[in-house]
């Protein structure tokens, strides 16, 4: 099928941008890499009057480290965010995710902003802001502000940006030393969406106890959500103490997932389990080796 | 809703037309330019079949307005192997090892496999497997496919050694 008609404008500073979603609010559409835009007004699942394409706004891409946060311009595309090194040394957890996007030719075109601000509840992208606590700044005609990325996911395919508000770039926080991170999905092919995914952030103490952990399953509810009695249980706990199993099993015994036809909510929360298990582990694991220094010289 | 006049380099030759914004590039290349290499199907971004070149990148035509490409270089699949001049590896690997049936998706197959070869010059299987799975085939079952890039990898090694 083919889309509905709808104005195009392209403008290449923000402020033009700002003042045509302004004007036309409800009726506007932010045009980002379209990798999901487009098959909703080519499905006629949505339309809009006036789409607001800011493929040509310069100011909205690029990765730079500002003191400890890694701001990444909202129309960085994933494909970037893949390669670069910055995001490598910085937010590698950010980086390891992308792979998980589709395919190459969607990574091409499909940025950062949009993954976030589109809220699919199985996407990576919106799931990785919450496990390593970024945040997005916004703007709009009246000005700016940012919002953290659990307020942010309201819920499936939606946020609490306003129709008039843009999305500027992603402020990702670097975790310290001693710090380690794992993602994990389980899909039928590469490059789907995931039936159930995970992510994990851990920063060890030098006794090996667990001084900071975030730990996050999407495709699970209508949103990514952080498992906060599992990260309350294991706080300050000495790593080689956890029973992971049993407490993986205890943080997703309450959990409801959606069914469809890729899979059953039962299917989902039976291996929402061991995949929780999983990315402590291996979250642990790698914490441990960066805090090794005949480690990080070897690599 | 008023048409919008574009220039979009295809193949290096320069394409002028007037487009309603809500022409994908997919359409123009294939109605305005008539080059109809480039192949439909979903229409939604799920089959591969409409991928080309973009400024280089292996992009999906179909999830891209025209509008957006102006000014833009694009590479489609009559732009791989000048006509009647030889075909390319990844043409050649296709013809020998049977990588299509009906033909429907493979200008997609031939487009992604030439990116993706370009990035992994040495690939393994599973690599391959991986790299192609943006691009859906109803006949052939895939395996000619992958041995069809397994043999462009070679053939381009066997010219850059030669
Ligand atoms: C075959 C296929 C497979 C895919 N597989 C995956 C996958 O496995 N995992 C995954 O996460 N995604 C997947 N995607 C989706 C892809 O990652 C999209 O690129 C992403 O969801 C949206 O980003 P975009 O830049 O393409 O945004 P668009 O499609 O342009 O926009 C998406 C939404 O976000 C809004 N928006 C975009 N940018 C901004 C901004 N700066 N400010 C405010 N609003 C904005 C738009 O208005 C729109 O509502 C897949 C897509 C396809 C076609
Ligand atoms: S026709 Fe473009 S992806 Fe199917
Ligand atoms: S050869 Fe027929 S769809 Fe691939």
């Amino acid at each position: 099928m083919k889309a509905a008609p709808f104005d195009y404008a392209a403008p290449t500073e923000v402020d033009e941008a700002l003042a045509l979603l302004d004007e036309f609010a409800e009726d506007a559409k932010v045009l980002a890499g379209g990798q999901s835009l487009v098959p909703l007004l080519a499905l006629r699942m949505s339309r809009f009057d006036q789409l607001v394409d800011v493929n040509r706004i310069e100011a909205l891409r690029g990765i730079e480290l500002v003191g400890e946060t890694l701001v990444i311009g909202a129309m960085t595309r994933q494909a970037t965010i893949e390669r670069d090194e910055e995001v490598r040394r910085h937010a590698p957890l950010l980086a390891e995710a992308t792979r998980y996007i589709g395919h190459f030719q969607i990574r091409n075109r499909g940025t950062i902003g949009g993954s976030i601000a589109h809220a699919d509840p199985t996407a990576e992208y919106p799931a990785i802001a919450l496990t390593l606590g970024a945040e997005v700044e916004v703007a709009s005609v009246r000005g700016r502000r940012r919002i953290d990325a659990g307020e942010l996911l309201e819920s499936a395919y939606t946020t609490t940006l306003e129709p008039e508000e843009l999305l500027l770039s992603v402020r990702v926080p670097v975790w310290g030393a001693r710090s380690g991170f794992a993602v994990h999905e389980i899909a039928r092919r590469t490059g789907d969406f995931a039936l159930v995914g995970g992510a994990a952030a851990v920063t060890l103490d030098e006794a090996d106890a667990v001084a900071r952990a975030h730990v996050v399953l999407f495709g699970v509810a209508d949103r990514a959500i952080r498992l906060s009695s599992l990260e309350a249980a294991i706080a300050g706990q000495p790593v080689d103490q956890l029973d992971l199993a049993e407490l993986a099993r205890e943080a997703t015994a309450e959990l409801r997932p959606p069914s469809d036809v890729q899979a059953t909510g039962a299917y989902r929360r039976r291996v929402a389990a061991p995949l929780t298990e999983r990315l402590l582990r291996t979250a642990f694991v790698r914490a441990r080796r960066a805090g090794d220094p005949t480690e990080e010289a070897a690599r | 809703m008023s048409k919008q006049l574009i220039s979009v380099r295809i193949n290096d030759e320069l394409f002028e037309g007037e487009v309603e914004p809500r022409k994908t590039l997919a359409d123009f290349i294939r109605e305005d330019c008539t080059l109809t290499g480039t192949h439909l199907a979903c229409e939604h971004g799920v089959c591969g079949a409409c991928t080309i070149l973009l400024d280089g990148e292996a992009v999906r035509s179909c999830l891209m307005f025209a509008v957006q490409a102006d000014g833009a270089s694009l590479t489609t699949l009559e732009g791989l192997a000048p006509e009647g001049g030889p075909m390319t590896p990844v043409q050649q690997g296709f013809m020998e090892h049977h990588g299509l049936q009906c033909g429907f998706c493979t200008p997609g197959f031939v487009i992604s496999a030439h990116a993706f070869l370009r990035d992994h010059p040495d690939p393994t299987e599973e690599e391959i497997r991986e790299g192609l799975s943006g691009n859906l085939c109803r006949c052939t079952g895939y395996q000619g496919i992958v041995r069809a890039v397994q043999r462009a990898a070679e053939i381009t090694r066997e010219d850059v050694t030669a």
